[in-house]
């Protein structure tokens, strides 16, 4: 473990100590009710554009733990986001995880951007961003997951399986925001997609132009060409000024810097489609294009690295989410999945989004386990570790492999926590 | 009677003609500008699995030997053995059926075009762009040569490239993506397809 880490553990520590994560802080009667409302000195002028209190300190974290950027190092490429203090559904735009293959944000002139549609089309056309913008638009709540997100196997693997991981280290490569763009399937329509079209290729425009092929029947149904995130244009990272957005499946296909959509009659077998995201499997098979990401779901308080620091009343709270569909039930378990009780689930609860759910509980201070599973509205329900190295074909020993070149996506096995008696809550997987 | 059939009517095309202002598809079918030619060339970069966007140009092996010493062997090795900075172009055969497969692009890449299309697109980093079409087909034919893969002395272009048939062609499931656009069709379920 590096020091850089070890740092971060520290500052995750304070951070979850901060965050007050106490019942002591509902009985306190030394709260302050009142401030003055005098700024500290030195402090930023916000009216104009704020920024969060300076007592909240949450962070992306690189998956790799290779950062910050060294130039001519290796370097992450994931960067995590801090679900152990996600509030409600919405990810906030500077903390919605982060995977761009290495490349940075390239600098884009939205008065300079278009994307063109070409191909099997009638018309090839070059949209400007403008012109984007004049078109019907509509909003949706979806989230955006990596296929490689709580992975057991892999290179982020090993960050994930020890137990001390917090639920960043394991499930941050997912988040959730309301995007706002124009139907991919209005823009298709305008260029007429002719006979015999049964794909589509999308491209950025970062250094490298990542390329994803989609089936055109997911990219007539439901894809969006999005300009917003949260109520403002997209963050750069996250794919200003365009990106498209492919609810429900793997976050290679949510293309970002959108330019160039060619419509086509077979996937394009691009570097990262073919070679980076299939998942191996032991017979020396590969599943490629796996694409819609299954159930899954976690619990975000209490979770590993958290603190309870008395007995008493909690509510148990995470989030649940489906490629699938909307979710349609989340269980949780005390007592390490022997029973299970139906959490609450919170409005909204929408299509291929993030829902957050909570159940009432009482900690008597014994060791108890912490587990969720959903259930989605096509009635899949989230496998455990059990059901799902039976699948694969594989033991629970595959998964506890060091990190391997065996990057097996899509695992969305339960994820139990373990409070231990000093009220420690940890990273139980295996 | 006459008129009282002949006014819903008339109100109905009232209506008609006040929402046709306002109506969709034609309202915004101005919408798009027609690059030219040279503009669709310029943006397309995908080349496909039979390569029927590959450009003209030609190269070998023994040519790419000396374009990848000076463009490529910083990162990626002296032989393409691969550093921290990038993957391993040359060697890591092995089999694949064990929990540590190698996924190296010799072992593992199903298509040669994927080679030409990346190397277009991404190669070098900070310099994209900057090698010729032959360039990229000697770089492709020199990678390939060293992987065993294709002889010294076989020119690569755009009717050979895409016959190329790498060693993993057939290690992929379902094997003819292109067949099947459905998820469910595919038989997945719980994010799996088996």
């Amino acid at each position: 473990m590096s020091s850089k880490r070890s740092l971060r553990r520290q500052f995750l520590k304070n951070g979850a100590a901060l965050a007050g994560f106490a019942a002591g802080a509902i009985s306190s009667g030394s709260t302050t009710l009142f401030a003055a409302d005098t700024p500290s000195a030195g402090a930023k002028d916000l009216h104009a554009y704020g920024e969060r209190s300076r007592f909240e300190n949450d962070v992306r974290i690189g998956s790799l733990a290779l950062w910050p950027i060294v130039p001519g190092s290796r370097r992450d490429y994931g960067f995590r986001s801090p679900l152990q203090d996600s509030i409600g559904i919405i990810t906030p735009a500077p903390l919605h995880f982060i995977i761009s293959h290495g490349h940075e944000p390239p600098d884009i002139d939205p008065r300079e951007h278009g994307v063109m549609i070409h191909g099997m089309v009638d018309r090839t056309l070059i949209f400007s961003l403008d012109e984007i913008k004049r078109l019907p638009s509509v909003s949706r709540l979806h989230f955006l997951e990596c296929h490689g997100n709580s992975a057991a196997a892999g290179i982020t693997g090993e960050p994930r399986k020890v137990p001390s991981a917090t639920v960043q280290d394991t499930h941050g490569l997912t988040s959730c925001s309301v995007w706002t763009g124009v139907p991919l399937s209005l823009l298709l329509g305008q260029v007429g997609v002719q006979k015999g079209a049964s794909w589509i290729v999308a491209e950025g425009a970062e250094t490298g132009k990542h390329t994803k092929s989609i089936p055109l029947e997911k990219a007539m149904d439901d894809c969006l060409v999005a300009y917003g995130q949260n109520g403002e244009a997209l963050r750069p990272e996250q794919g200003y000024p365009l990106r498209l957005l492919v609810p429900g499946w793997q976050g290679i296909n949510n293309v970002k810097w959108l330019r160039r959509i060619y419509v086509v009659d077979q996937p394009y077998m691009a570097m990262m489609e073919s070679t980076k995201y299939p998942s191996a499997r032991l017979d020396g098979k590969s599943r490629w294009f796996e694409s819609e990401m299954g159930p899954k779901s976690v619990i975000t308080r209490p979770s590993g690295g958290q603190q309870l620091s008395a007995h008493g009343f909690y509510e148990i709270t995470g989030l649940a989410w489906s490629g699938g569909g909307a979710i349609r039930r989340v269980e949780v378990s005390v007592d390490g999945g022997r029973s299970w009780k139906d959490a609450q689930l919170q409005q909204p609860i929408a299509p291929k989004a993030h829902t957050r759910f909570g159940l009432s509980w009482t900690w008597n201070g014994e060791e108890v386990m912490l587990e969720s599973r959903c259930t989605d509205d096509q009635g899949h329900v989230q496998p455990t570790l059990a059901e799902l190295t039976k699948f694969w074909g594989v033991d629970a020993d595959y998964f506890r492999l060091p990190p391997t070149t065996a990057d097996m996506g899509n695992f969305n096995a339960i994820q139990p926590w373990k409070v231990s008696r000093d009220g420690s809550v940890s990273n139980a997987l295996f | 009677m006459r008129y009282s059939s002949f006014l819903p009517a008339l109100a109905v095309f009232g209506l008609a003609a006040c929402s046709a202002a306002f109506a969709q598809a034609p309202g915004y079918s101005n919408l798009g500008r027609t690059p030219s030619k040279e503009e669709i060339q310029a943006w397309n970069q995908s080349i496909g699995p039979q390569g029927k966007e590959l450009p003209p140009g030609s190269g070998t092996a023994k040519q790419g030997e000396e374009i990848f010493a000076s463009k490529c062997a910083a990162c990626h090795g002296a032989n393409g053995e691969g550093s921290q900075l990038a993957p391993r172009l040359v060697g890591g055969r092995g089999p694949l059926n064990t929990p540590t497969p190698s996924r190296t692009l010799a072992n593992y890449w199903p298509f040669a075009t994927t080679i030409w299309d990346y190397i277009n697109r991404a190669m070098p980093p900070k310099q994209e762009g900057s090698l010729s079409g032959s360039d990229i087909y000697a770089l492709t034919a020199f990678i390939l040569y060293r992987n065993d893969i294709i002889p010294e002395g076989q020119v690569l272009d755009a009717a050979s490239l895409p016959k190329v048939k790498m060693p993993n062609r057939d290690g992929f499931i379902p094997d003819r993506l292109e067949d099947i656009h459905s998820l469910r069709a595919r038989g997945c379920n719980a994010g799996h397809c088996p």
